[in-house]
């Protein structure tokens, strides 16, 4: 049991259990906040992959922004300082069991992929070059610009989107 | 030395956690955290492949910042949503936003 | 002595594999306690900061300061932490405790968590991870949760709303903060904040970059609450905001995290701008980076009370104002300039200078210019019967 394999149980541990209390906890601010556990503790496992760049991206975008965002939501649609009522609906059972068969049929995919009994493979050639071959490979005409483009425009009508509806109906005249 | 196996039990653990938040709450915002789990997921498994079978292209990482990108969007449009549907309709509970059903 | 600390971890590393700890573990607790020694030296600074900030604020207003406990009131903070070490931990009811207990917890982290890639002198850093500053953005953006937290938690309206406000202000003014921090970044070609300082070896970013330091100093104060953008804390007006329900030693942790945000702004600015570490000599003596990083950082921290003393606190809608509609777009427009000039530009230090400065000077001319036509508009506004309402009125830069 090397010291990867017990940061990386540890880490998998914490995550899998803070998921389980994002969706069982009835007091949706703790909820939240289990989610920030589990987004950090996905976080943790980007960095036991070798990808940095992308545990800091999910820093800041899920933890410093949809997380904080959740929680605005949370606060702001409710009447009352706490969640009245229950959390669950009727089909909580079916939907366990859904969800505990898609687990199954997900192992059993995973099983059939012939990469899946590999240990840690050989290092990263040019380990240090990784971030400016992401940066490249965003704009650069033969790879992955068009996505790129497409994921800005994308983010661009989220933005004006989100704007819009959230606005509130009426706007009196002369304000700016 | 950790083999693949086990980055793909987990994101099929977090991703079946997710997908019981979703179809089991009953508040619209607790259904976006399960959706969000969801994504999370499959980040986390595109990584781990990219990682351990591809490490070469930076195809995976690309993909990965792609669903960052789309994830954002959807966690503010999708929260825009329920704040104006709470205006009008004082709830999030999913089962009660049915107008369609009359 | 060439390497001081590299010698002094290797000594310990020889210490604990000679009591026969197994390296693998004795490198792992020498990294622990690497991080404990510095998030501590980090806590133990701000004795210092708060002492030297309120004779500062003293001296500035033309008294003072604290001159009674210890020589020049140097034992104050020492005294005033003891008190807040003794006082009650009040839980009002109603009050969410472990959110509650939280939130303190996530701001001071937020802001000593910097410390860990903040380079002090050559070959001393904590961590030099290659994406420094998005690194940077993102331990940053955990305090405005906590604040968040803060003020939902503490089961007051007052809390509640003073917290929105304040991440209002926060999340606003993370947006050109993250912009202008691109600049750096694209000039030096790298993330990681060893290789920013580095880069500054010809010539410093503050001098092909003028326009993008002033605006990561003014948000960065923004960011940090400090005057002129002390709402989240404006104690006259309402009643300290988030913190209201606070007392004792977690209401001390918000404290210590907002005076050592003041020179950690200091740390970074010197790092991104000012050339960290570098001045004459320092190859041969690497301590003497030390000295030139903390004379910088210091240099801009005593700037920032300065500020703090003369300027007054902005409205939230000025401030909202001011972020979305002058320092956003002049972000952008810095940092496409930047790109374009150093792109199309001349290799060379003295030709990169000098087409930088040329874009600088292209980019605050038309600043200056939408600058006057915005007051044009203001002056020549019809005048109303009715005295405009206060939501109307626009926030421009103090000028």
């Amino acid at each position: 049991m090397t010291a990867l394999q017990i940061v990386f149980l540890i880490a998998a541990a914490f995550t899998l259990l803070s998921a389980l209390l994002v969706v069982t906890r009835p007091n949706l601010v703790h909820a939240s906040l289990w989610l920030i556990a589990s987004l950090a503790g996905v976080a943790v496992l980007f960095v036991l992959l070798e990808a940095g760049f992308l545990a800091a991206v999910q820093v800041v975008i899920y933890i410093g922004a949809i997380a904080i965002l959740i929680i605005f939501a949370v606060m702001l649609t409710r009447r009352v300082m706490s969640d009245s009522g229950p959390q669950v609906n009727r089909n909580w059972w079916g939907a366990a069991l859904s969800a505990l068969l898609i687990f199954g049929g997900l192992l059993g995919l995973f099983s059939q992929v012939p990469a899946v009994g590999s240990a840690f493979p050989a290092a990263i050639a040019n380990a240090d070059g990784l971030l400016e071959d992401l940066g490249r490979s965003l704009v650069d005409v033969n790879r992955y610009v068009l996505p790129f483009e497409v994921a800005s425009v994308l983010l661009l009508a989220a933005m004006i989107g989100a704007i819009v509806i959230a606005r509130p109906a009426a706007r009196e005249e002369g304000e700016e | 030395m950790i083999p693949l196996s086990w980055f793909l039990i987990l994101a099929a653990a977090l991703f079946s956690i997710g997908l019981y938040g979703v179809l089991a709450r009953r508040n619209a915002v607790a259904i976006l955290m399960g959706i969000e789990l969801m994504l999370n997921a499959v980040n986390l498994n595109l990584v781990a492949f990219w990682r351990y079978v591809a490490p070469g292209s930076i195809a995976g990482q690309a993909f990965a910042v792609m669903v960052f990108a789309v994830a954002a969007s959807e966690a503010a449009v999708g929260l825009a949503l329920i704040l104006s549907i709470y205006r009008q309709r004082s709830t999030v509970a999913a089962e009660e936003i049915n107008l369609l059903k009359w | 002595m060439s390497d001081p600390f590299g010698q002094i971890g290797q000594f310990f590393l020889n210490l604990l594999t000679g009591l026969g700890v197994e390296a693998g573990l004795a490198s792992f607790l020498l990294k622990v306690a690497g991080a404990a020694a510095l998030a501590t030296g980090c806590l133990f600074s701000t004795f210092f900061l708060i002492w030297a900030e309120r004779k500062l604020l003293a001296r500035l207003q033309d008294r003072l300061g604290p001159n009674r406990t210890g020589p020049f009131g140097m034992l104050q903070t020492i005294a005033d932490f003891a008190k807040l070490v003794t006082k009650e931990l009040i839980f009002p009811s109603g009050v969410d405790r472990p959110v509650f207990l939280l939130a303190p917890l996530l701001v001071v982290m937020s802001v000593v968590g910097i410390w860990a890639v903040v380079p002090f002198a050559p070959r001393f850093i904590a961590s030099d991870v290659n994406v420094g500053v998005l690194y940077v953005v993102s331990v940053g953006s955990i305090g405005t949760l906590g604040i968040m937290l803060a003020g939902w938690s503490s089961n007051n309206k007052y809390a509640l709303l003073g917290a929105f406000r304040t991440v209002a202000q926060l999340v606003s003014y993370e947006v050109p903060m993250v912009l202008v921090m691109l600049v750096p970044v694209m000039l030096s070609g790298s993330m990681g904040m060893v290789a920013i300082v580095e880069q500054q070896r010809s010539m410093w970013f503050v001098v092909l970059a003028p326009i993008a330091f002033i605006l990561f100093y003014i948000t960065s104060l923004a960011e940090n609450g400090r005057a002129p953008f002390d709402l989240m804390e404006a104690e006259s007006e309402i009643a300290t905001g988030y913190n209201v329900e606070y007392s004792g030693l977690m209401f001390g942790m918000f404290f210590v995290a907002e005076f050592l945000h003041a020179f950690t702004i200091g740390a970074l600015a010197t790092t991104l701008f000012l050339g960290g570490w570098l001045g004459p000599g320092v190859d041969r003596y690497p301590l003497l980076g030390l000295v030139y990083f903390l004379g910088k950082s210091a240099v801009i921290w005593w700037s920032i009370i300065w500020v703090r003393m003369s300027l007054p606190r902005i409205r939230i809608d000025q401030m909202l104002a001011l972020n979305w509609k002058f320092l956003t777009p002049l972000a952008l427009g810095v940092v496409v300039v930047t790109a374009v000039a150093d792109k199309v530009g001349p290799a060379g230090t003295l030709g990169r200078t000098a087409v930088q400065l040329v874009g600088n000077g292209v980019v605050l001319a038309f600043t200056l210019l939408a600058l006057r036509a915005y007051a044009a508009r203001l002056r020549n506004r019809p005048t109303l019967a009715t005295p405009p309402a206060a939501s109307t009125s626009l926030g421009a830069p103090a000028q």
